[in-house]
């Protein structure tokens, strides 16, 4: 392909990406909403996708970076610290309203701490250990969402936090929906719009990453830790880093969901979120950008999509299905299907993921 | 001090019923290194069974006990069945595919199992009845029931039964090869395939079990209860060194212990301020604490890192 041709190619996707909400909204909300989580599940892949694609280690518990960020965003931008400390009150009357400037370097950076003080102590343990030990800090942190409004309510328990500020870039809210004239641009199709510019930030931050001496460094220690590590890779500093990196990921995208839905408690944190993540990264195409895109896009919208036929198949079992069981199953049934199908993954990278082919002379 | 002999009694039953699970999962991991996630959901499927089971001849005024045993050997047959099919399924087809690939499929397992349990017997948690109504029997202090006594025992029977049949019958002996070196194992006329489907069998049997103690013991049945246990048992299994059959024994009861007794005092230790409900976060600090200090487990042998 001529650059010529590759720049239209782009500019028509680009173009399409940028429309498809407009469209879609003339459908109502809900199918521009599930658009939306899909960018933020993608957003959330390629944050795995270092640690478990590039770097091969295995975190079950990546859900908890994305709670870091989300209940960080919550308190700091919410009435609840307001109405429950004294001190609080005093200093800000009307709640708390942070600049998003301030809270999402925070929330970054603390799920950044998190991963790295994680890390220290489990990142020298075998593949399946580890995976045991962050799926456990997972459920730690839940748990302490769950418990933490006694004796004094950070967390205010499993009701969650509610009345969460929108989005407030340079003074333009995207909580409101703007009009054009006779054209109503609602909130959810700006807040996607948000989403696809973070997406494609990302996107270009993993690129970058991927063919650096870094991301080098992490793929030579998925294939080789003994290898790396003879070849001068400092392997504890590299997976550390690999671990803030793809926590940080997690904090950010948890801020957005904060502020998207204005409302965050620990059930939208659960394990299964967790492996949701893993499976979008496993079943697109493990260390392969276009191949984890694929899994979350497929993973987050598949099952929504068809949440609009449940109706039929509720009716057809007597109400024993119905449509966040059939969203469960199809899940489920893609982790299973897609992994004996295609081991590697729908789209795996065609050079790295190997091992190197076995010493055999012909 | 009585309540610390109540909870010495309270974890040593729930550790009995962990070190059954962890059985299941180190037997598995020794022989074809996989975290088998959906064990958790063999133990939900065989409390159901049982349920089923016991629910439909409640009216036939058999004594309790005469369920119980019924109801054993059916759920034991079901779980087989389905943990038998499981690996048939899901794992076989992918002994050679990359290390993440199995174990995704088992998480899809766990979760398939959960939607399909939640389908065949409806989502709200149900009453397990009473089968053996007892007063409890007084220790001098703390109490214990007889479901808990039978509970200790049986395990203890069972454990004595698994360690007979791993170390004394030929089948233990060509399992015991299998997970040293499966290849050297076939040469000597050991069939892997034989053998791993055997060890998925055993493990399904003694996670029904494990299932059926529990509901006799919480009184509840629901498709989410596997969950838990079979997290917690995985932590046991590791505790002890994973792949070692006496460790996951003992990383079980210690764990029960653990849970049981920092349970118990958590409160009062600290003021109030930390109640029992951060119970469930024992498991994964003890996990954390000894995985740092002594990556193989207590009664692990050191490994090298496999690249």
């Amino acid at each position: 392909m001529t650059k010529q041709k590759q720049l239209a190619v782009f500019l028509i996707a680009a173009i399409v990406l940028i429309a498809l909400p407009l469209f879609a909204q003339q459908m109502g909300q809900g199918p521009v909403r599930i658009m939306a989580l899909a960018m933020l599940y993608v957003l959330l892949a390629l944050g795995l996708n270092i640690v478990v694609g590039y770097a091969g280690l295995l975190d079950l518990g990546y859900v908890a970076f994305y709670a870091v960020g989300a209940y960080m965003y919550a308190l700091l931008a919410s009435p609840h610290l307001a109405e429950n400390f004294e001190g609080f009150k005093a200093m800000f009357p009307n709640g708390l309203h942070t600049p998003i400037w301030l809270v999402i370097p925070l929330g970054a950076g603390l799920a950044a701490f998190a991963g790295v003080l994680l890390g220290m102590p489990v990142l020298k343990l075998r593949g399946d250990y580890l995976a045991i030990v962050t799926l456990g800090f997972g459920e730690i942190i839940r748990v302490f969402l769950n418990n933490l409004e006694h004796p004094v309510n950070i967390t205010n328990g499993p009701r969650g936090l509610d009345r969460i500020d929108p989005m407030n870039l340079f003074g333009f809210s995207f909580g409101k929906a703007i009009e054009i004239g006779d054209f109503r641009i609602p909130s959810v199709t700006l807040y996607y719009w948000l989403f696809l510019a973070l997406v494609v930030g990302s996107l270009l931050v993993c690129y970058r990453l991927e063919t650096s001496r870094i991301g080098r460094a992490w793929m030579a220690i998925r294939e080789d830790e003994i290898a790396a590590k003879a070849m001068g890779i400092n392997t504890r500093n590299m997976k550390l880093l690999a671990f803030g990196m793809g926590a940080t990921f997690g904090g950010v995208s948890g801020a957005m969901f904060a502020a998207f839905q204005g409302f965050v408690s620990p059930e939208s944190f659960s394990l299964m979120e967790s492996v949701m993540i893993v499976a979008m990264v496993v079943v697109g195409g493990i260390g392969h950008l276009p191949g984890v895109i694929l899994g979350a896009l497929l993973l987050a919208i598949l099952p929504e999509a068809l949440r609009y036929v449940a109706g039929d198949v509720q009716n057809l079992t007597g109400g024993r299905i119905d449509s966040s069981i059939l969203r469960q199953l199809l899940i489920a049934l893609a982790m299973v299907v897609v992994m004996l199908l295609r081991p590697r993954g729908l789209w795996p990278s065609s050079e790295h993921g190997k091992a190197a082919p076995s010493p055999v002379t012909k | 001090m009585d309540i610390f002999f109540q909870q010495i009694i309270n974890g040593l039953v729930l550790g009995s019923m962990y070190a059954l699970v962890a059985l299941g999962y180190t037997m598995v991991y020794g022989i074809i290194n996989l975290i088998n996630f959906a064990h958790g959901e063999v133990l939900m499927v065989g409390a159901l069974t049982s349920w089923t089971v016991v629910s439909a001849l409640e009216g036939s005024g058999l004594p309790g006990w005469v369920l119980l045993v019924i109801s054993i050997p059916i759920s034991i047959v079901v779980c087989s069945a389905l943990n038998f099919s499981i690996e048939k399924v899901a794992y076989r087809p992918l002994r050679n595919a990359p290390r993440l690939a199995p174990l995704i499929t088992a998480m899809g397992m766990s979760l398939l199992l959960q939607t399909l349990a939640m389908i065949v017997w409806k989502p709200n948690p149900k009453p397990y009845p009473i089968l053996i109504a007892s007063e409890p029997i007084n220790l001098g202090g703390p109490v214990i029931s007889i479901v808990q006594c039978l509970i200790l025992g049986l395990t203890a029977v069972i454990l004595a039964a698994l360690m007979y049949l791993v170390n004394r019958t030929k089948l233990g002996r060509a399992m015991r090869a299998t997970a040293e070196n499966p290849r050297v194992a076939a040469l000597m006329g050991v069939k892997p395939d034989m053998v791993i489907s055997a060890t998925f069998i055993i493990g399904a049997a003694l996670a029904a079990v494990a299932g059926i103690m529990w509901a006799a013991n919480y009184g509840t049945v629901q498709h989410s209860m596997g969950f838990l246990p079979g997290l917690k048992a995985f932590t046991a299994a590791v505790l002890g060194g994973i792949g070692n059959l006496a460790g996951a024994v003992v990383g079980g009861i210690l764990l029960g212990l653990v849970e049981a007794i920092g349970a118990g005092y958590l409160g009062e230790l600290t003021g109030g301020v930390l109640g029992s409900h951060y119970a469930d976060i024992f498991a994964f600090i003890a996990l954390i604490l000894v995985l740092t200090l002594r990556p193989s487990g207590l009664l692990g042998e050191r490994v090298a890192d496999r690249a």
